[in-house]
């Protein structure tokens, strides 16, 4: 009885008192005008990207009407400011994939060694330290390590190994050497992150196996962070093929076809580096040329990072 | 049962000849086994040597190189072909710290503007929202040089024809460390338990209200550290600056829209490291120092201010 007669007052009690509304009381102009003006900041990284596609289209268009594309991907002499100019791409295209290849070459057993290291064996007060470290060398700005390769590792190099440089101080190998350096950090980092996201059960179920620690690391995390790594491995190729002040200072201005590490070669970055700052006027070939070769870079450093992105978001799904 | 029985005693037996046979060869590794988990072990550490040792040879060199040039005169000399020996930075300091100002003034904005929109407004099953989030991550890995190009085909000349003017690389260095600030950004957000924002607005908060007194403020330690990073990239890029008219040889300081040239500390580092006269050198060896003690310690108190502020929910 009672139960009820309090149910009952409450109830008399309500269309006393209007319930109150849980709409917002007005409409609210002020938070819809935040909104739009945040999304139109995330919206200029979307204007960025066409700029930079209508940028490097435009010019390359006219390219394509005065050199053949097959002439231009296909021909083996790079001469776009000689007479009589030609404009095969290929010995540019060759010279970035050397100094890459030489950099990969040396960073990735460095680096992969390094992320087994942070995240298989280092305590984690060795990891704080170590780590941290790592990341200051990915902050080195690579005109320090093009200078730092020009000026001492060039001539050392030369006085023990002089088939690495024939062309003193310049060399392909001792490019990608000092590429190498500045994308260890890289692979470290991105890496270990990898690994680490590798759930603590598969390695002591592996343990409990009979695994060594090595066995642990090499058959059993490393495989299951496969992906994480191959991402950082194209991460860091992608930054490879489009440094550009390393290239600049050792690699030497030589458009060579050839992956010898001791010639000197000229890369894509390289061309467009050298070439754009001279004041060149707008609308003539060599001006033009610069955005063709801009717009293969672009290609090629995007097909890389879309891959790595792809690579990345597969672990995180498996793993998070 | 009774432990006297002879079925029982033969398990006890049996049991504890097992346990001992388990117990040895669990012991004990194949020597093998060790051996090669030391070498292993040998080469992981001799490979991280090298990269630390790598580190500390350019920060090095440059320290030993550059010592007979480092001086006052760095700082408050401009660039000279004539006397090397008396040569500084003075208009490509002034020049950097201009640059670094205008990209602080567009990238803290526009970076933490768009890192918010994409965390708490953005509904990431749409096609637009997946877009912007992809073309972020791509931005990110495009080469520096890409966006001198775009710098010098959109904003010197082209729809904003600047001119070669200092404006012209702020805007070209912000467009290119932005994706650095939107990724951090996002992270620092990120991070924030969902629980808090909830509690907010159950208190009947706006949802700007609670970006703005819950979210921001414990995403800041986060989002200070990424801009850090980021605005020391901006410090030490160079390749972008030379298409869009970072000169080298400017005597005079530099002002934000004269069109009379301006420098940038890396620029007329590279500049003095490709002359061939050692005192060049010296000097480039000394300018980039500068610049690693700028850099690192700019760097060093982003690193300490993420472990400081490191929050655990």
């Amino acid at each position: 009885m009672e139960a009820r007669d309090t149910i009952g007052a409450f109830g008399q009690r309500g269309p006393a008192r209007p319930v109150p509304s849980l709409e917002a009381p007005s409409p609210r102009y002020g938070e819809k005008l935040i909104k739009l003006s945040l999304a139109l900041c995330a919206l200029l990284s979307v204007v960025t990207t066409t700029a930079i596609v209508i940028s490097l289209l435009v010019p390359t268009i006219e390219f394509f009407g005065e050199v053949g594309i097959t002439d231009f991907l296909f021909g083996t002499n790079w001469a776009p400011t000689f007479e009589p100019a030609s404009f095969g791409v290929l010995p540019i295209v060759v010279g970035t994939f050397s100094t890459a290849l030489w950099g990969m070459m040396f960073a990735i057993p460095i680096g992969l060694a390094s992320a087994v290291w942070l995240s298989e064996y280092a305590s984690p007060r060795q990891r704080k330290l170590i780590k941290p470290v790592l990341e200051v060398l990915a902050g080195i700005p690579t005109v320090a390590i093009g200078i730092f390769a020009l000026i001492f590792l060039s001539p050392q190099i030369e006085k023990v190994f002089p088939f690495m440089v024939n062309v003193p101080p310049f060399s392909a190998g001792i490019a990608g050497l000092a590429i190498g350096l500045m994308i260890v950090p890289i692979i470290a980092s991105i890496s270990d992150d990898a690994m680490r996201a590798v759930p603590g059960g598969l390695r002591e179920a592996a343990y409990g196996l009979g695994s060594t620690k090595m066995k642990v690391a090499t058959r059993v995390v490393f495989p299951a962070a496969i992906s994480g790594i191959v991402a950082s491995l194209v991460l860091a190729g992608s930054r490879a093929v489009g440094e550009t002040m390393i290239v600049l200072l050792v690699a030497g201005a030589s458009p060579n076809l050839t992956l010898d590490p001791g010639s000197s070669v000229l890369t894509m970055t390289a061309f467009i580096g050298q070439t754009a700052t001279g004041d060149i006027s707008t609308g003539s070939i060599t001006y033009d040329t610069i955005f063709a070769v801009g717009t293969l870079l672009f290609i090629i450093t995007l097909i890389l990072n879309m891959f790595a992105i792809r690579m990345v978001r597969k672990y995180r799904e498996v793993y998070e | 049962m009774a432990s006297g029985t002879p079925g029982t005693e033969r398990n006890r037996l049996a049991t504890a000849g097992a346990r001992a046979a388990t117990v040895t060869s669990l012991e004990r590794q194949p020597r093998g086994d060790i051996w090669m988990g030391n070498i292993f072990f040998a080469i992981l550490l001799f490979a991280l040597t090298i990269a630390l040792v790598g580190l500390a040879a350019i920060i090095l060199q440059a320290a030993i190189n550059g010592a007979p040039a480092f001086g006052w005169n760095l700082i408050t000399n401009g660039p000279s072909t004539l006397n090397p020996e008396e040569a500084g930075f003075r208009p490509a300091i002034i020049g950097t710290i201009y640059l670094i100002l205008g990209v602080i003034v567009l990238v803290v904005p526009l970076g933490i503007g768009a890192a918010v929109y994409l965390e708490e407004y953005a509904d990431g099953t749409r096609w637009w929202n997946r877009t912007v989030e992809l073309n972020v991550q791509n931005l990110a890995g495009v080469p520096s040089i890409i966006y001198g190009i775009l710098g010098l085909a959109f904003i010197v000349r082209g729809p904003l024809d600047l001119g070669f003017i200092l404006v012209a690389g702020s805007l070209t260095l912000a467009l290119l460390v932005l994706p650095t600030v939107i990724l951090a950004s996002r992270e620092a957000i990120r991070a924030v338990p969902p629980s808090i924002r909830e509690g907010s607005l159950a208190l009947g908060a706006t949802e700007w209200q609670t970006i703005r007194r819950q979210v921001l403020p414990a995403s800041i330690p986060g989002i200070v550290t990424g801009v850090i990073l980021a605005i020391s990239r901006a410090i030490g890029e160079t390749a972008p600056l030379l298409l869009v008219g970072a000169a080298t040889f400017v005597t005079f300081n530099p002002t934000f829209t004269g069109d009379n040239g301006y420098s940038a500390l890396p620029v007329l580092i590279f500049n003095y490291a490709t002359r061939p006269q050692d005192e060049f050198r010296v000097l480039a060896s000394a300018g980039v120092i500068l610049m690693l003690i700028v850099l690192l310690l700019m760097n060093s108190f982003a690193v300490w201010l993420r472990n400081r502020y490191e929050q655990q929910w």
